[in-house]
């Protein structure tokens, strides 16, 4: 098999440009703000949903606690705005100025230490990654190099996010509890409410959900990718071929990590809030279908995938509340039995043929032959 | 935090709370026996295992509300019937899943979690539309009602009392089943090697099918001893399914013993820890404690060492 020295097939780059498109151009043409708004929340999730296809797609780890690393990221990001929006003008009439408003009502007089760091921009943005990369990397490295994993791991991140969940709502003082993170207002002092704004971080967001999407076409394209795959497919093999499967493992599972936790903070700048609802076992779970229901091996049709499912919920528990927890289990197991590839599968096998068939014809009808667009045969 | 306490005291406390354990420990090992079953014997991870213990629990509200209208004099006995009765609903509706969806599935297990976790949601909703999102609680017998003094300062309620020997017998019925009876050793053939088992005359499909039939009989019969202890309403079941999956694994699975060893550690650990700092912080460190545990020792308490 010859590797792609190209980053892209062509496939893939009309499914680039697509989406590019889509993203770029079309929505924020077509859309009112709020809808936009609500476009740029279901796109955090196509950040968690791209390191799902790493993890889970090509690892073969399926987490079911990536609410955990969208949660951390989420929360450190929240921590800081929230720091910003309760200055000590703004809570004057608080027991306590100067600390966020959930801490007065709880009989607590001082910031906690572990608040102290999200003064700084800076160091939060670096604990947006570090957090959930470290906590991954202890969990990945106590699981991996122990062997664990399928189903093991699964049910493991899942009670990790239950702790988690229980945790934040326990600790209502330190953390907000199930309220979550409310009212948050400025950005170093620029207001993230009003309407423009919104309109660039939608754009920020973009343009990082594309640079996930090159960090993580690059990993796939690169031997590391392939060693993913390979250890997907026959882990002992690989472990016999002299590569450290563990390792790998640690790093698919950090990256996953790390994409959900810039997922969590752009969640948390778009949205305005955070609330431990999004960190729980039935979010994670979520999180895992919008990645099947886009296909688990393909990076474009996850961000499809986030983009779908959190749409048809929002516009069927808008009309028909009951239908959509029927529709959303019956897409659970509809993508389980009958399409285990998801929205990209069905493309490559449906949709793909026809637009090579198309293809194939105009180049025939044209003259000039070019020998070195051959990699784009129908055979993939 | 013992300051205030004289010996006494602490003596009254831990028994207590033991036995408020005890009550929790019967709901986690009847939910655990189905699952460690289920997932134990058969490798799938069967999420919707709450939505079959809510089933067997709507069946015995059901029971006991048919009972009050038509039969008032017979009552203080419906338990029993409900029981069976909410065995035989969640057990048949069990096969069936099987047969639709998991056996399908028997080569991807991570694939049976998705597709039982969407046939939770949807069990969940069926629930919220035939019996309303409120939490419907069943009224006891009124021999079931008020406690046993056993000391002073120490009362145990006879419904607990009543749970806890109604999970010894069911264990002891499952232990039977599996441990003596010829179709508990076809059940364990089928796990220990499908294809060996299949080639001496097991119908293997056969045995899927009813093994995982028993797991979530046995998930009904626990949703019917849970009405006494709690209200049901449609989302309880998922109250309690991360918690059992922990037991299960922390127990080894395929396990019987592991499995009510490690309920009992985990109940017990948890309702100690609840009298002295808040419900959820005890959640949060037994929790804690069990995942640290797994990390160290992944195959759990007690691991059956089979040759894979």
């Amino acid at each position: 098999m010859i590797i792609n020295s190209r980053f892209f097939n062509r496939s893939e780059l009309i499914g680039f440009i697509a989406l590019a498109a889509i993203l770029f151009v079309i929505l924020p043409l077509t859309l009112d703000v709020f809808r936009l708004n609500l476009v740029a929340k279901y796109l955090t999730y196509a950040f968690v949903a791209i390191g799902l296809v790493l993890c889970w797609g090509y690892g073969g780890i399926l987490s079911l606690g990536q609410g955990v690393f969208f949660g951390l990221g989420g929360y450190c990001m929240a921590m800081f705005l929230k720091l910003e929006a309760s200055s000590v003008e703004n809570t004057k009439i608080q027991s306590t100025p100067g600390i966020p408003d959930f801490m007065d009502w709880n009989q607590i007089t001082a910031l906690p230490l572990f608040w102290q760091p999200f003064h700084s921009l800076t160091l939060t943005i670096l604990l947006i990654i570090l957090v959930p990369g470290l906590f991954a990397l202890i969990i990945g490295t106590a699981m991996f190099k122990r062997r664990v994993g399928g189903t093991y791991f699964a049910i493991i991140t899942q009670a990790i996010a239950a702790i988690l969940t229980i945790l934040i709502v326990g600790q209502q003082g330190y953390t907000g509890g199930i309220n979550g993170m409310t009212d948050l207002r400025t950005l170093k002092g620029w207001d993230i409410r009003p309407d423009h704004a919104k309109v660039i971080l939608y754009f920020v967001e973009v343009v990082l959900l594309f640079a996930c999407i090159g960090i993580a076409q690059f990993i796939r394209l690169t031997k590391l990718g392939r060693i993913l795959v390979a250890m997907r497919e026959q882990e002992d093999r690989v472990r016999f071929s002299g590569y450290s499967v563990a390792n790998f493992k640690i790093f698919a599972f950090c990256m996953a990590a790390v994409f959900a936790a810039i997922g969590g903070a752009m969640f948390a700048l778009n949205v305005g809030f955070m609330s431990p609802s999004f960190v729980g076992i039935v979010p994670s779970i979520e999180m895992v279908i919008y990645t099947a229901v886009g296909g688990r091996m393909s990076i474009f049709g996850a961000v499809w995938g986030a983009i779908l499912v959190n749409f048809a919920k929002t516009s069927l528990s808008e009309s028909f509340p009951q239908l959509w927890l029927f529709g959303l289990g019956a897409l659970f197991i509809a993508v389980v039995l009958a399409f285990p590839n998801g929205l990209s599968g069905l493309w490559a096998d449906y949709v793909q043929p026809r637009i090579d068939r198309l293809w194939a014809s105009r180049k025939s009808k044209s003259e000039w032959a070019d020998t070195s667009v051959a990699d784009g045969a129908p055979a993939e | 935090m013992f300051g205030d306490y004289s010996i006494g005291d602490l003596g009254s406390i831990f028994v207590m709370q033991g036995f408020a354990g005890l009550i929790l420990f019967s709901v986690y090992v009847l939910m655990a026996l189905g699952l460690a079953i289920i997932f134990g014997q058969m490798g799938v991870i069967n999420m919707a295992h709450g939505e079959f213990m809510i089933l067997g629990a709507y069946v015995t509200w059901l029971t006991s509300n048919a009972f009050q209208h038509y039969l008032p004099s017979l009552f203080p006995g419906y338990f029993f019937l409900a029981m069976a009765l909410a065995f035989l609903a969640a057990g048949a509706l069990g096969m069936l899943v099987e047969w639709v969806l998991i056996r399908h599935l028997y080569k991807r297990p991570l694939d049976t979690l998705l597709a039982t976790w969407g046939l939770s949601l949807m069990l969940q909703q069926a629930y919220r539309s035939i019996f309303g999102a409120r939490e419907v609680g069943v009224e006891l017998p009124q021999w079931m009602l008020g406690s046993l003094k056993v000391t002073d300062s120490i009362e145990v309620p006879i419904n607990g009392i009543f749970v806890i020997s109604l999970t010894i017998l069911i264990t002891i019925v499952v232990a039977y089943v599996l441990y003596m009876s010829r179709w508990g050793r076809q059940v364990r053939a089928v796990v220990q090697n499908r294809v060996m088992a299949g080639a001496v005359g097991i119908n293997t499909e056969k045995v899927d099918r009813y093994t995982f039939g028993l797991g979530c009989g046995i998930a009904g019969v626990a949703g019917s001893a849970f009405t006494m202890i709690g209200s049901t309403g449609p989302t309880s079941g998922q109250l309690y399914i991360v918690d059992t999956f922990l037991v299960v694994v922390f127990g080894g699975a395929a396990s019987l013993l592991g499995t009510i060893a490690s309920a009992f550690s985990i109940s017990q650990t948890q309702s100690t820890l609840e009298f002295f700092m808040s419900g959820s912080m005890a959640k949060v460190l037994t929790l804690l404690a069990v995942v640290g545990i797994l990390m160290l020792r992944p195959q759990g308490l007690f691991a059956l060492k089979v040759r894979k």
